[in-house]
């Protein structure tokens, strides 16, 4: 290291700690509005996906996007989308001319390694898996050598070894002929052991409230909150089950397509959700040998206080005692956000096995996640 | 002065360098001296975090962007391979860690902007000692928070960067008439009252009478002119010289406007410039310094600078492919009125005069063009086919984006559209005494797209801070002509024709 490069470590450490107090809102309230958590959902195809890190966008003048559009290339016929949502596709505004000739080249992260990102992000603690011994899948590896075994598995190099050692000790064996003939005795085989490996299965069942009010906006706060979730927990179980339950008045188990872009109307009676999920833990995944988890969004209107009494008492009686994590996000809707959060505050409290948490938006998945799986369960 | 003065390259790089050097002098490129420095990764990511300037003024953006730039490293997410300064000496950057192909097709590439900042018009004013001017406004900056504290400072230098895009980018290339005429008011002779008689005219017009009448003349003149006279497109200067600003204010507003004139033209230039140095390290490295065992690393490097994401425009290959292409029509005579007026396909398909002048034109063009003009006179119908190229258009009803239509015109209109002034909205001092209250008045001329308005309402509150008194900004929103306001306590927005 020249002086230089310290000189320079030591600016640029300035420059870096200003924006990080700015960022966690120590400093300089005023551009904390403009602080953009990035778009944390990438391309899920492909297990490929951009990461999320936190930028400040000092305003401009500048186009508003939608009557924009732009030039783009690559294959495609006339009509076909290229993406949803708000941004526009590529660089739309283009960072004005700084850093000139500095050239970027993107790769690609894997889901696992993503998720280990998310991890080391949000400072979450790694998952003990509960009924690690329950559960045994046999692995059989080969491991060492054996002198009896079947002719198909004979170990030819070592064999081969053996007859010339032999050989050399009787002294029939001839430098100008070198000639092995391996005995009965000489042949090695690949000996194999098998190793119990204790696999933990896991289950995740989202339910999702589809009544009126919640709108699109809500149900992508969902999605990308679920994304991740997933995301997370598939890092830690392998054969990861997903089911889907979604609700109004009545409760449907429904596939993962359907989960996230059904709109329905009608009344809230999260019980109806919770009895099926209930059902579902009981027939199909005794907790003695899953881990489940149960991740319940909602904007937290319930239809009655009768109704939210019965939620409870399932929550309590069935639901807790067979889950890793009960989890239940309360997604703030046009309409406000309702009563249920505070009743299941008032009855669970100091439950570890249940999670709370409150997203007003897209901005608060980060600490919302983070309240989620914080309880390293 | 040079970032890291005693660190030459190791020998074998140096030898690598005057090959290279050697190969893209035969070529026949100018460029002004070049220094190459290695770097760590880490020191590689905080220079790109300064934009190449290793002596920056302290500023929270830089520490973002080298997060930015630090992370997507670590996690394996990007990596930067190769940055170059537009100065003389020309400075460039290595990256310890790359392998010896890419150090190579890096020096090549570097030597295709080398050429290119030194001969492109649009850099000719850009001033040839940056590296230095930038470590004198650090120098300025930090003697000004020295005395005034960095809050205040670095807040001012925020408002000052929301209004940067406020310049006048055609400024540096054109004489534009004076913002305010120094010539007397009025040189017409006031008539004085009607009088048929010659000789009675000292008593019906006395001279004091004249002068009088002559002197309010000029003040209802004065009064109804409009200052500036003609609108001021280059918005900061206009606030340097008439905005009551501190003199520690009009210091950091007058760097901040310098180096957005200094780096202006490398966003006119951006498709130009990087397909220029693209062309060129391919050029060298598969005619002159590949190596048959670099191939297959060359290819996949190169392959991956070109790619591009769906939906998106990748200016290197716009621009490289563009190059070749123009390289080509010269070459085969594809060119001029004879060609045009070729109508049958087959004889344009087979159509070769053997002129040999591509190298010659493409020499030509980057010295003379800019991105608008360049993408104006060389985009052909043949060319969009061929690269695939469509405009896309946002969808409201699917809120989705979607290719629109792959016609040439089409294309080459939105294409233009994007590049012209930068990108960014034309936006213009048109009255600074506004309604007699001296406000300020801007006026957006309104293209056909919108403003992201909460973001313009942001910029009209760092204006009128700089201005002290409220500032307006006429434009149009969804069809209706209306002005937004700040007053220096609340937004407020109303429908108004100029």
């Amino acid at each position: 290291m020249t002086r230089r490069t310290d000189t320079l470590s030591l600016k640029i450490k300035q420059d870096h700690a200003r924006f990080k107090a700015i960022v966690r809102g120590k400093i300089k309230q005023n551009l904390r509005k403009f602080i953009q958590k990035g778009e944390m959902l990438g391309k899920q195809g492909k297990d490929l996906i951009t990461i999320p890190l936190p930028t400040i966008n000092i305003p401009h003048f500048r186009y508003g996007a939608k009557q924009q559009g732009g030039v783009g290339q690559g294959e495609g016929e006339i009509g076909q989308s290229l993406g949803p949502g708000e941004e526009q596709p590529g660089d739309g505004d283009g960072k004005a001319g700084q850093g000139e000739g500095q050239h970027i080249m993107e790769v690609d992260v894997s889901l696992d390694e993503l998720a280990e990102i998310l991890g080391e992000e949000l400072h979450l603690p790694k998952i003990e898996p509960k009924g690690t011994d329950r559960i045994i899948t046999e692995k059989t590896r080969y491991t060492g050598i054996n002198t009896i075994g079947p002719e198909s598995l004979r170990h030819f190099k070592r064999t081969y070894k053996q007859a010339l050692r032999r050989q050399i000790a009787s002294g029939t064996y001839d430098p100008v002929r070198p000639v092995i003939v391996p005995f009965r005795e000489d042949r090695r085989y690949r000996s194999w052991k098998v190793t119990p490996l204790p696999e933990a299965a896991a289950l995740i069942i989202y339910i999702m409230d589809v009544s009126g009010s919640m709108g699109d906006e809500q149900k992508e706060i969902v999605r990308v909150e679920s994304f991740w979730i997933d995301t997370w927990l598939r890092h830690h179980y392998k054969g990861l089950k997903a089911r889907y339950i979604i609700h109004d008045a009545v409760a449907h188990e429904v596939d993962r397509e359907t989960f996230f872009h059904t709109r329905e109307s009608g009344g809230t009676m999260i019980s109806s959700a919770y009895k099926l999920a209930a059902e579902m833990i009981e027939k199909d995944h005794p907790s003695s040998s899953w881990n489940t988890y149960v991740f319940h969004f909602s904007d937290g209107d319930n239809w009655s206080a009768d109704d939210t009494r019965l939620c409870i008492d399932i929550v309590k009686e069935k639901i807790l005692p067979n889950v890793n994590l009960f989890a239940y996000g309360q997604v703030e809707s046009p309409y406000g956000s309702g009563q249920f959060i505070r009743d299941l505050r008032e009855h669970c409290e100091g439950d570890d096995r249940v999670a709370l948490s409150e997203i007003a938006d897209k901005e608060a998945i980060y600490g919302s996640i983070r309240d989620f799986l914080g309880k390293g369960r | 002065m040079t970032a890291f003065r005693n660190r030459g390259l190791p020998p074998r790089l140096a030898d690598l360098e005057e090959e290279i050097k050697g190969y893209a002098k035969g070529y026949g490129l100018d460029f002004y001296e070049v220094i190459f420095e290695m770097l760590t990764y880490d020191e590689v990511n905080m220079v790109a975090a300064y934009g190449g300037y290793p002596n920056r003024y302290p500023h929270w953006r830089f520490g973002m962007d080298y997060e930015q730039l630090s992370k997507g490293y670590e996690y394996g997410l990007s990596k930067i391979y190769e940055m170059v300064i537009n100065n003389d000496p020309t400075y460039a950057y290595l990256l310890e860690s790359n392998p010896e192909v890419d150090q190579k097709l890096v020096m090549a590439h570097v030597y295709g902007h080398g050429d290119f900042f030194k001969n492109n018009f649009a850099f000719q004013h850009t001033n040839r000692k940056m590296m230095d001017e930038m470590a004198n406004h650090a120098t300025r900056v930090r003697r000004l928070i020295d005395r005034h504290g960095v809050e205040k400072i670095e807040d001012f230098i925020d408002r000052c960067l929301s209004l940067e895009n406020l310049i006048d980018y055609h400024a540096p290339y054109i004489k534009r008439a004076p913002a305010a005429s120094t010539e007397p008011a009025t040189d017409q002779q006031v008539q004085g009252l009607h009088n048929e008689r010659e000789y009675m005219g000292g008593f019906i017009n006395p001279p004091e009478y004249l002068d009088e009448l002559q002197r309010k003349a000029i003040e209802e003149q004065e009064r109804t002119r409009r200052f500036p006279e003609r609108p001021q497109r280059d918005v900061l200067l206009f606030l340097l010289d008439h905005a009551p600003l501190e003199p520690w204010e009009q210091d950091i507003l007058s760097i901040i406007r310098e180096e957005a004139y200094y780096f202006a033209p490398q966003g006119m230039t951006k498709i130009m410039n990087e397909g220029w140095a693209s062309y060129w390290h391919s050029t060298i490295m598969t005619n002159k310094a590949l190596r048959d065992s670099e191939i297959i690393d060359y290819a996949d490097h190169h392959a991956g600078t070109m790619s591009m994401r769906p939906g998106s425009l990748n200016p290197y290959k716009i621009g490289i492919e563009l190059f070749r292409d123009i390289e080509e029509r010269w070459n085969m005579g594809r060119f001029g009125k004879e060609w045009e007026n070729v109508d049958s396909l087959a004889e344009r398909q087979s159509w070769d005069k053997q002129l040999g002048l591509g190298r010659e034109k493409i020499f030509e063009v980057r010295k003379h063009y800019n991105d608008v003009t360049f993408i104006d006179e060389f985009l052909t119908p043949e060319f969009c086919i061929q690269q695939k190229l469509f405009v896309y258009d946002y969808n409201d009803k699917r809120q989705t984006w979607e290719i629109a239509t792959r016609q040439f015109e089409a294309v080459k209109e939105k294409l233009l559209h994007q590049l012209t002034n930068f990108g960014q909205p034309i936006i213009e001092v048109m009255d600074a005494n506004f309604e007699n209250r001296s406000e300020l008045l801007l006026v957006h001329k309104h293209d056909g797209i919108d403003l992201k308005i909460d973001d313009a309402k942001h910029s009209l509150y760092c204006l009128q801070t700089l201005w002290r008194r409220p500032v307006n900004l006429y434009t149009r929103v969804e069809g209706k002509s209306l002005i937004l306001r700040f007053d220096g306590q609340e937004h407020s927005e109303h429908k108004a024709e100029l």
